[in-house]
């Protein structure tokens, strides 16, 4: 009803589906309306992009420094609170970056709509479980088990 | 899903190819789509040897030359043969540009030439432009204000404000740019295309128009603007060397210049 991919004739009307539309060309681009959003997920895409520079910044520089990739020695790093912190803070911005990106991905390529709305469930919750699980091992590791 | 193939009855079989007459050593060979509807066979690329010694600068000359010397049924949109009509849009050597002011000595190797990419084809070098229209039409290129206009004068602007619309006013709505955009190609049916957001800017800045407001509240939306994804394709293709992908990126600046 909503979407008209379909063929254009030469009288004007759009086959959708094997059905023939004669809704004019204006009605069909005006369609729904806007949606008077798209700024915040504008906006959050650049705010979590900055913090991730500088996030990501902090994380190649502390794995070049680190004494060592062992267990003991890992635990020993997200140990300090700042570096749990720190850490703690790259999850949530990169699993909310990722979200955002994963969104618009989605919105580009997938066009039936049942199959885009289970997409964009399926990518929000997967990321809310990425970063629930990163939370909890950082709190894990830090606070000791 | 997006389509990343053409559909079984678009895709492209090798077509006629027309020697050059007799005598000419100047020859340069045309590759041109055609497709023709009634005949319901597939779109194929016919292939014409051109003398060159008797054939104008242009790409649009050489066309004009095959229709009027080899293929009458070659059929292509050209009217002002001076890059101000934008008729003549389509796909040169690989990029979105107009006939007439193509020449063929910027063209090296072959010159292929087919319509403009992603869009219906009527015939040959026409594509269907109807949803293109209708989504200039949408944006309502028009001066909307409240202020009446002076009795006895125009409404005037200063020299710096009519700046402003110098450049996006230039547009003659070829379809270059919308057509070589990646984002249009998947959702042309909800994203407004570098083209008829250019146009919703040369309004956003007219320093004439009231309606900047209600202009961007009809543009707020992930698909009709934020479908643009600063590819600058459309930049890069202009025939008229405008730049949609800045006015894009000053739109999205407006709308969160008045929300944050």
């Amino acid at each position: 009803m909503v979407r008209h991919r379909g063929v254009y004739r030469a009288n004007g009307s759009i086959l959708v589906g094997g059905v023939m539309s004669l809704r004019s060309p204006l009605g069909r681009v005006l369609g729904l309306g806007t949606a008077k959003d798209g700024t915040s997920h504008w906006w959050g895409q650049r705010v979590s992009g900055i913090a991730l520079a500088v996030l990501g910044l902090w994380f190649a520089w502390s794995l070049a420094t680190l004494s060592g990739f062992s267990y003991p020695e890992a635990v020993a790093f997200i140990s300090q609170p700042v570096n749990a912190l720190l850490l703690l803070l790259l999850s949530i911005t990169m699993a909310w970056h990722s979200y955002l990106g994963v969104q618009v991905v989605i919105e580009d390529y997938v066009h039936g709509h049942g199959l885009k709305i289970a997409s964009l469930l399926l990518s929000r919750y997967a990321h809310f479980v990425l970063a629930a699980a990163a939370i909890f091992a950082i709190l894990k590791l830090g606070i000791g088990a | 899903m997006a389509e990343f193939r053409l559909p079984k009855n678009s895709r492209i079989k090798k077509g006629k190819h027309f020697a050059a007459a007799n005598g000419s050593s100047n020859t340069r060979t045309y590759a041109v789509y055609r497709y023709d509807p009634d005949s319901g066979e597939n779109p194929r690329v016919d292939t014409f040897e051109i003398d060159m010694d008797n054939c104008g600068p242009m790409v649009l000359d050489a066309l004009i030359k095959i229709k009027n010397e080899i293929d009458p049924t070659l059929t292509f949109r050209r009217s002002c043969r001076e890059g101000i009509c934008g008729s003549c849009a389509m796909n040169i050597d690989g990029g979105n540009t107009l006939a007439c002011t193509r020449a063929n000595d910027e063209v090296k190797g072959d010159v292929k030439i087919y319509p403009l990419p992603h869009m219906p084809v009527v015939k040959d070098l026409v594509t269907d432009l109807t949803n293109f229209y209708a989504q200039y039409a949408s944006i309502k290129p028009w001066l909307q204000a409240r202020t009446p206009p002076p009795p006895d004068q125009e409404r005037l602007q200063s020299k710096e404000d009519q700046e402003l619309i110098n450049e996006p006013a230039a547009c003659i709505l070829c379809a270059c740019c919308s057509t070589s955009c990646p984002s249009y190609w998947w959702n042309s049916d909800r994203y407004l295309g570098p083209a008829a957001l250019l146009a919703a800017y040369r309004w956003l800045v007219d320093s004439r128009d009231e309606a900047t407001g209600e202009r961007l509240d009809e543009l707020e939306d992930p698909f009709r603007l934020y479908r643009c994804h600063t590819i600058m394709n459309c930049t890069q293709t202009c025939p008229k060397g405008l730049n949609p992908a800045q006015a894009i990126a000053e739109t999205k600046k407006m709308l969160a210049e008045r929300k944050y």
